[in-house]
């Protein structure tokens, strides 16, 4: 049967090119494979090859021809021993139209997309009851240790985790509860044992993986992004990757630029991924256990400095918090703070001199970044008509800008005043303790924004 | 062109049974006549973007499909189709993925480069040149957690192997004696870069020695060499020795993704290697000196374009996914 070769489109863009030469001439028999013509496309000149054996039959596009559209037939191909009048019974009409119709399916959008939001309101906490005081770091570990004991497919992985007990002693005991196949030290190779920590996750296991600092992350962001986060999409919902990145984040104290920054902002920016970040040692042991069960990628940001503060903490064995709903840390009625880790603290410090002022500051504890827990947000912004947001990260693109923008977005009507956002300078952490001091966020920033908000 | 003579050609007679011969047969041609079709439905505006073709490498999965067992892993970069093939993934859903409608194996959303079996324990499709090195050390790490037996086969190209998370991966394999098929497809060229000028190691087959891991070359042309290293590696990796090493000695007849102007070689190259080293026509005359007759390959040939033209034809008519799956598998229970 003769069947026509059409003009191909050589390149992801190429709508049209010139036949620049025939290679093969009428008559001339031709192989799959063998060059038979060549098209010059905007980009390069490319050698045509034949897909199917046959003869060349007819030329329909003489060479030198330009401008000729994808799916043009550029000539008949015949099979051996087939006259070529057997062309003559082919439709040669241009075949732009691809083949299949293609149903253009997708409605046109009722309204530009929005950023997501959130309903938390069924989320009910359950009253834990009885507290004990303990340090975010022993919360850390008594929520690896109670997952473990849990699941027999959560297992540690990471640099100093097991032997030295952790560089950061959160870790502290669990070699020796688990052994050495459930907490497993590293060599310093972050982008390796994160890929492999992910591949694991996908195929039935359920790592947690510690970066020493979440500054070492970045050799290994590749994988928390491009595998983690976009399998499950990628696989049209086959995969699932329940793996936890965790470590701690943000400024430490003189580490220099390198060993200091929040990247709250960079992973809650990506789909696929849940992100916390705790505050106080119930925050910690709550957030992390969530994570360690959740069936998605989840990247827990820890907090250095915080790790030796001791707070009140559930006793109950089964305590546990959901992820994705902020607590109110402090109830007021005249300007709402919001903020994450650390700078929970700060926020406090900061509600106490404002109360002094006159000011009653309502208090929220995000304790997760993604998803943004948007509802309790706009709630205690209709009650209080002001926002500020508190962060110790940079201001551009900042976990700030979202939350002022959502608060714009969904409270405009409400505010009196401009939404404002407290920030780390704009800077790499300097070394010296000075100037440190004078990079970060402290109370009396957060007064100041506030009291401006005021007409002050 | 280099000396592709070197690799130890397979040691004493014929590695394959006629059966496995038939077999092996069956699937380079199943992989060469889908390709042929991509490149085709590519041509027609039906599949966009990269589109990357086997066409050429087909000994490698054949033979190394040979040698796996129910429940062995695999992963490999973009270049994917033939490995999704021999893995038992069918020739519709990868078809209808590369044309982006809902009936792939990723519903549209996914692409050429990015499909996923659960059920055939294909791990991807990555896009991230050496990506699945790690990822897939880390398949082999499931393994030995669960002692389940599995041998993890991880494809990556010559390029690739100059990647720092290969090097890191073989140490964690070693480390832990993971039950890890490493596969080098040298098939001489990262994109437009020649093996000679991408890398120092002028045998990709030691790179592995420093962590103590075996290795063999292979001539990867050659699925009958392809299926005795395989089988002797997996053997090596499922008795719990630890991770092995295969290089490939292959050949891309393709450009490297659809828009390959193809400067960086000789046109000769290419048809020689076509004329002189063909895995399916070298299969092919080794099967008829056994005496396999024509009537054999007349039907396969049948068979395959049938297969083809069907998993064509479901590809173009398959409905786009529904704008409602914009949002979906986003996250696990939502
Ligand atoms: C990290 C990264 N760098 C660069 C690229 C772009 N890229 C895609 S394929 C490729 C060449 C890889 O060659 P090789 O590993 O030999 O595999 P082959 O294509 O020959 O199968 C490059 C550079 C990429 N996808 N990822
Ligand atoms: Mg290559």
């Amino acid at each position: 049967m003769a069947s026509p070769i059409l003009m191909p489109a050589l390149s992801p863009t190429m709508e049209e090119g010139t036949l620049a030469r025939w290679v093969k001439k009428e008559g001339d028999v031709v192989k799959p494979g063998e060059v038979i013509a060549e098209i010059e496309t905007d980009k390069a000149t490319m050698e045509m090859e034949a897909v199917e054996e046959g003869v060349l039959g007819r030329i329909l596009i003489t060479e030198g021809t330009d401008h000729v559209a994808v799916n043009t037939p550029i000539a008949v191909l015949l099979e051996e021993g087939e006259d070529a009048s057997a062309a003559d019974a082919l439709d040669l009409g241009p075949k732009t139209e691809p083949t299949a119709k293609v149903e253009k399916n997708i409605p046109a959008p009722a309204s530009a997309p929005q950023a997501p939001t959130s309903t938390t309101t069924d989320i009910v906490e359950p009253e834990w009851g009885e507290t004990a005081e303990i340090t975010v770091r022993e919360a850390l570990r008594d929520a690896m240790a109670a997952e473990m004991r849990r699941d027999e497919d959560v297992f540690l992985l990471g640099e100093e985790v097991a032997q030295y007990q952790g560089a950061y002693k959160v870790s502290q005991g669990l070699l020796d509860e688990f052994g050495d196949k459930r907490v497993m030290d590293m060599p310093i190779t972050e982008h390796g044992f994160t890929g492999m920590a992910v591949g694991a996750a996908l195929s039935g296991v359920k790592p947690i993986v510690e970066f020493m600092t979440m500054n070492f992350s970045l050799q290994a962001v590749d994988h928390i992004i491009n595998s983690a986060a976009k399998t499950r999409y990628m696989s049209g919902g086959q995969m699932s990757c329940p793996i936890v990145f965790r470590g701690p984040n943000g400024a430490a104290a003189r580490v220099g630029a390198q060993h200091s920054q929040c990247f709250g902002s960079w992973y809650a920016h990506i789909p696929g991924l849940k992100v916390v970040a705790p505050w106080s040692a119930a925050d910690a042991k709550g957030l992390l256990r969530a994570a360690i069960r959740d069936p998605n990628p989840v990247v827990v940001l820890e907090n250095e400095i915080l790790y030796g503060k001791k707070f009140p903490c559930p006793v109950d064995e089964d305590f546990i918090l959901p992820i994705g709903k902020a607590k109110i840390e402090r109830e007021g009625k005249d300007v709402t703070l919001v903020a994450f880790s650390i700078m929970v603290g700060v926020a406090l410090e900061a509600a106490e001199l404002l109360a002094e002022q006159g000011i009653e500051a309502e208090v929220i504890n995000l304790r997760t970044l993604r998803p943004l827990d948007t509802e309790t947000i706009i709630k205690s912004v209709k009650k209080t008509s002001r926002i500020v947001s508190v962060e110790e990260g940079w201001p551009v693109a900042g976990i700030g800008s979202e939350i002022c923008t959502v608060a714009v977005e969904q409270a405009f009507d409400w505010l009196d005043a401009p939404p404002a956002r407290v920030c780390g300078l704009d800077i790499p952490l300097p070394y010296a303790a000075n100037l440190e001091k004078l990079a970060l966020p402290k109370p009396e920033w957060i007064v100041e924004a506030v009291r401006k908000q005021f007409g002050d | 062109m280099g000396s592709m003579t070197d690799a130890p050609n397979r040691q004493n007679g014929p590695a394959l049974s006629r059966e496995e011969m038939e077999r092996a047969y069956r699937e380079m041609l199943l992989v060469r006549r889908f390709e042929e079709k991509a490149g085709q439905l590519y041509g027609m505006g039906l599949i966009g973007g990269f589109c990357h073709l086997y066409i050429g490498q087909e000994a490698v999965v054949a033979g190394i499909g040979l040698a796996m067992k129910k429940g062995d892993r695999s992963i490999t970069s973009y270049r994917d189709h033939g490995q999704m093939l021999v893995a038992g993934m069918t020739a519709r859903g990868v078809m209808a993925e590369l044309t982006g409608r809902s009936g792939g194996y990723s519903h549209g959303k996914g692409g050429s480069m990015h499909m996923f079996s659960k059920e055939q324990e294909f791990y991807g499709g990555h896009g991230i040149v050496g990506a699945q090195v790690a990822i897939g050390t880390g398949l082999a790490l499931t393994s030995a957690y669960k002692n389940d037996g599995a041998v993890s086969i991880v494809y990556f190209g010559e390029g690739a192997s100059n990647q720092g998370q290969v090097y890191e991966s073989f140490n964690l394999a070693a480390l832990h004696k993971l039950p890890c098929l490493y596969v080098i497809e040298n098939n001489r060229y990262g994109m437009g870069t020649s093996i000679e000028r991408s890398s120092a190691s002028k045998d990709l087959s030691k790179n592995a020695a420093p962590w103590g891991i075996p290795s063999r070359k292979v001539d990867g042309m050659d699925v009958a060499a392809v299926y005795q290293a395989a089988k002797e590696a997996m053997e090596h990796c499922r008795s719990g020795k630890g991770p092995f090493l295969l290089e490939m000695e292959t050949y891309r007849y393709r450009g490297h993704s659809m828009s390959d102007p193809a400067k960086y070689r000789q046109r000769s190259e290419v048809d020689e290697m076509r004329r002189t080293r063909d895995p399916i026509e070298t299969l092919k005359a080794e099967m008829i000196k056994h005496g396999i007759d024509e009537s054999f390959f007349k039907t396969v040939e049948q068979d395959v374009k049938a297969t083809v033209k069907d998993a064509a034809e479901f590809a173009e008519t398959s409905p786009e996914p529904d704008a409602s799956e914009l949002w979906t598998d986003v996250l696990v229970g939502e």
